[in-house]
């Protein structure tokens, strides 16, 4: 019950798929979604695989609490090994797509081998076909959707789809669904289209039933209601995830300019307020807020961009409305390029999600290379003759594009900020750990942040810890090791339930444990979910362990461990990562070289 | 007095938490494909429209029903599928102008909007209000303040 209790596992190298029973002893230990994906994932292949190699596994994963009436209950995740990091990726996405293949029957959806030829997949409850995909092959997300809808007249089917930097191996392509919602981060979308998937298209008419219908209806009333209530909540229906840009501007830790500067002064130009600004013209660029299924928060934004902006003036094509700027976002195309152009940075998000790239990494690796241009290290003979200074709307907007597309220079930045900086001997000006950039938190201002970025399984993360509060608190590493721990555990066991993280602005685990064990079979409680979720980063480390991933991955770059933040509340401050690793691969029971030790997989049965 | 629902389009987020409802309500299982209420959704979800049964006073599928098996209830004001009666010819899925009936294959009868009793459970789950449940006779009253206001520049009232 709440799980399908069935696997569908498609061979793309053989053309075959069949449908499997759960392994419920694995969902009894790792819970659904991320954690179960990572267990199937581990069983399923060497972890020293190339990531862009047929041998690596792609799973499409639901959690027990998918497509129930539980508050953001439309999440599902995509594990896999990683090309930008070589590391195990998780990328967690909402819209209404992982609901609907829950609906159709499955937990997971295990995708192994190359297919030989570019294929889709269409699923319909029991009925499973690999069709061909040549005739949208080389084309956009948004164009795969909705060729799929009409080919098969069936406007319920939900799509999830690359674009062309998936097809071409930009390292940090996305897989998208409902046209702007995006399993984003660590190349997912690359890894999808190695294996020459273009698509998954899924209706279900199975539905989803719970263990106790009546106990489980109570328990999410009750935290629907927590939710309703939550001044968090609030907010973030009110303003989106945007409101951050403001809290982050004042505070000092807004990553500007590669992070040479922490503060950014086009801020206002950019946040919540600019969004829903009305123009003398009567054009506003925030037209409406938007939830992912089952939500009842709805934090995405609807916006579209000026009409006479020099992006669209003279492309029709793009004066609709699509997905506007979430704080990421913002970040990522705003302070770390030096962008203050605002219909700029939303038709820069129209283009990650219609060619499939995850926004953070493009932004970020851009900028590197804009702090390359302006160093002399590259000139414009590089970068197909645009100067790539910081500030430039154009440079932003045309080298989204061009690695959209894989053209010109976009192949270069499509490498990612790692593999460039070192490409052009400079690897100290790429703000990544592992090869993943930093999300849109700077770790001199925010401590606790940095230990999460240098220890996060996936690389640079901003969503598989939560110590905003201790870190807004005070700006030493001391005592960020015990609250970073914890809550990596919290984040797995969350995110392994189905919903969504942002729930936990007024929910903690006895919240999912409640719901939870309504729905599911056997007990579940908060100390339960604590241990899974231990479990399941426990896991995640083995898995980069036994790709060949060491403690010296877990660092930050030296523009956070030696460089002062010049301004803002963190000003002359370094962030205190020797402080605080040492003290947390303790908590954590790992050995000083970063190592579970025996007694902690015993405990956590991983041995 | 008679209610109906009361939809406001500018409300909704399109979260489908009315689309379970309805279909854990009918089918005690959580199942968009079996809801009776559909939220469409159009230009990357600008908009989303909650969509379903009006409930017509002399409605056409009632009217069209070789077999009597769809009536009002009295207390509700409802048009109502008798299961038991349906043969699953759907004519009246043809004769209905809004394609708010439809056909069930697992059931072999017909579905539609049966308001649950009175306590319509989209209604209920809708987190935004952009369904509620209000007096029948009064379904334009929120729209005729608004113009109200709007002529006369008034506030409106919470």
């Amino acid at each position: 019950m709440s799980w399908q209790g069935k696997v569908l596992r498609v061979n793309l190298t053989d053309g075959t798929s069949v449908a499997e029973p759960l392994n419920m002893d694995w969902a009894n230990d790792y819970l659904g979604e991320r954690g179960l994906a990572s267990k199937y994932l581990m069983e399923m292949m060497d972890p020293k695989a190339d990531a862009m190699s047929p041998e690596n596994v792609l799973i499409f994963a639901t959690g027990p609490l998918t497509g129930t009436m539980a508050s953001t209950s439309g999440r599902y995740a995509v594990v896999t090994k990683g090309p930008l990091t070589h590391a195990i990726a998780c990328s967690n996405s909402g819209g209404k797509f992982g609901a609907e293949l829950k609906f159709a029957g499955y937990d997971l959806l295990i995708l192994e081998g190359k297919s030989p030829q570019p294929v889709y997949l269409h699923i319909v409850d029991d009925s499973v076909e690999i069709l061909p995909a040549d005739e949208i092959w080389g084309t956009t997300v948004w164009n795969s959707e909705a060729w799929i809808k009409a080919k098969h007249q069936n406007p319920l089917l939900k799509v999830a789809s690359i674009g062309e930097a998936g097809e071409k191996g930009v390292r940090y392509a996305c897989v998208v669904n409902d046209l702007h919602r995006a399993a984003g981060r660590s190349g997912v979308g690359a890894v999808m289209g190695s294996k020459n998937l273009k698509a998954v298209a899924v209706h279900g008419t199975v539905g989803v039933k719970v263990k106790d219908h009546k106990a489980f209806m109570e328990a999410v009333k009750k935290t629907k209601k927590l939710l309703e209530e939550s001044d968090g909540r609030k907010e973030l229906t009110e303003l989106g995830t945007n409101a951050m840009i403001d809290a982050m501007q004042e505070f000092g830790g807004l990553p500007t300019r590669n992070f040479q500067e922490v503060q950014f002064e086009g801020t206002d130009k950019i946040n919540p307020a600019a969004m829903a600004k009305v123009h003398a013209d009567g054009h506003k660029n925030l037209l409406t807020n938007k939830a992912c299924f089952g939500c009842t928060i709805a934090c995405g934004r609807i916006a579209h961009i000026d009409k006479n902006h020099f992006t669209i003036v003279n492309r029709p094509q793009y004066r609709h409305a699509s997905g506007g700027l979430e704080y990421e976002t913002a970040y990522a195309f705003g302070p770390v390029v030096g962008v203050d152009d605002i219909d700029a940075l939303t038709f820069a998000g129209y283009l990650m999600n219609e060619h499939g790239m995850d926004p953070i990494s493009f932004g970020a690796t851009l900028s590197a290379a804009m702090e390359l241009f302006e160093l002399g290290v590259i000139t414009e003979e590089d970068t197909d003759g645009i100067p790539l200074n910081f500030g430039s709307a154009e440079a932003l907007t045309v080298m989204a594009e061009k690695t959209g597309k894989y053209e010109g220079f976009g192949q270069i930045l499509g490498l990612g900020s790692k593999l460039m900086c070192e490409k052009y001997g400079r690897p100290e000006l790429s703000m990544t750990v592992k090869g993943q950039e930093f999300a849109g938190y700077d770790s001199r201002a925010l401590q606790g942040m940095g230990l999460g970025y240098a220890t996060s399984n996936r690389g640079a993360c901003h969503l598989k810890h939560d110590v905003f509060a201790e870190d807004m608190e005070d700006q030493s590493g001391q005592g960020k090791a015990k609250p970073c721990k914890e809550s990596q555990d919290k984040v797995a066991a969350v995110d392994s339930s189905g919903l969504c993280l942002f729930t936990t602005a007024a929910w903690g685990l006895p919240e999912f444990a409640a719901q939870l064990d309504a729905a599911c079979e056997g007990e579940w409680t908060e100390a339960r979910l604590k241990e899974i979720g231990e479990r399941v980063w426990n896991l995640e480390r083995q898995f980069n362990l036994a790709a060949g991933l060491t403690a010296a991955d877990d660092t930050l770059p030296p523009r956070m461990l030696e460089v002062p933040a010049p301004s803002g509340t963190a000003k002359g401050k370094v962030n205190e990562l020797s402080v605080m690793l040492p003290e947390y691969y303790k908590l954590r029971g790992w050995t000083e070289a970063g190592v579970p030790t025996k007694e902690t997989l015993q405990r956590l049965g991983l041995s | 007095m008679l209610k109906s629902l009361v939809i406001d389009p500018e409300k909704c987020t399109s979260c489908l938490q009315c689309e379970m409802a309805c279909s854990f309500e009918h089918e005690g299982v959580f199942n968009p494909a079996k809801s009776r209420i559909k939220v469409f959704e159009f230009e990357h979800g600008a908009r989303a429209i909650p969509y379903t049964c009006t409930q017509c006073a002399e409605a056409w599928c009632m009217h069209a029903c070789p077999v009597e098996a769809i009536t009002k209830n009295a207390a509700t004001g409802a048009m109502e599928v008798n299961e038991a009666v349906c043969v699953g010819c759907k004519v009246c899925t043809i004769a209905c102008p809004f394609g708010t009936i439809n056909y069930n294959h697992d059931t072999g009868k017909v579905v539609k909007c049966d308001l649950c009793g009175g306590d319509p459970q989209c209604a209920e789950a809708c987190p935004t209000g952009a369904i509620v449940y209000s007096d029948a006779d009064w379904t334009g009253y929120r729209k005729m303040e608004e113009s109200a206001v709007a002529a006369h520049g008034a506030a409106p009232t919470a």
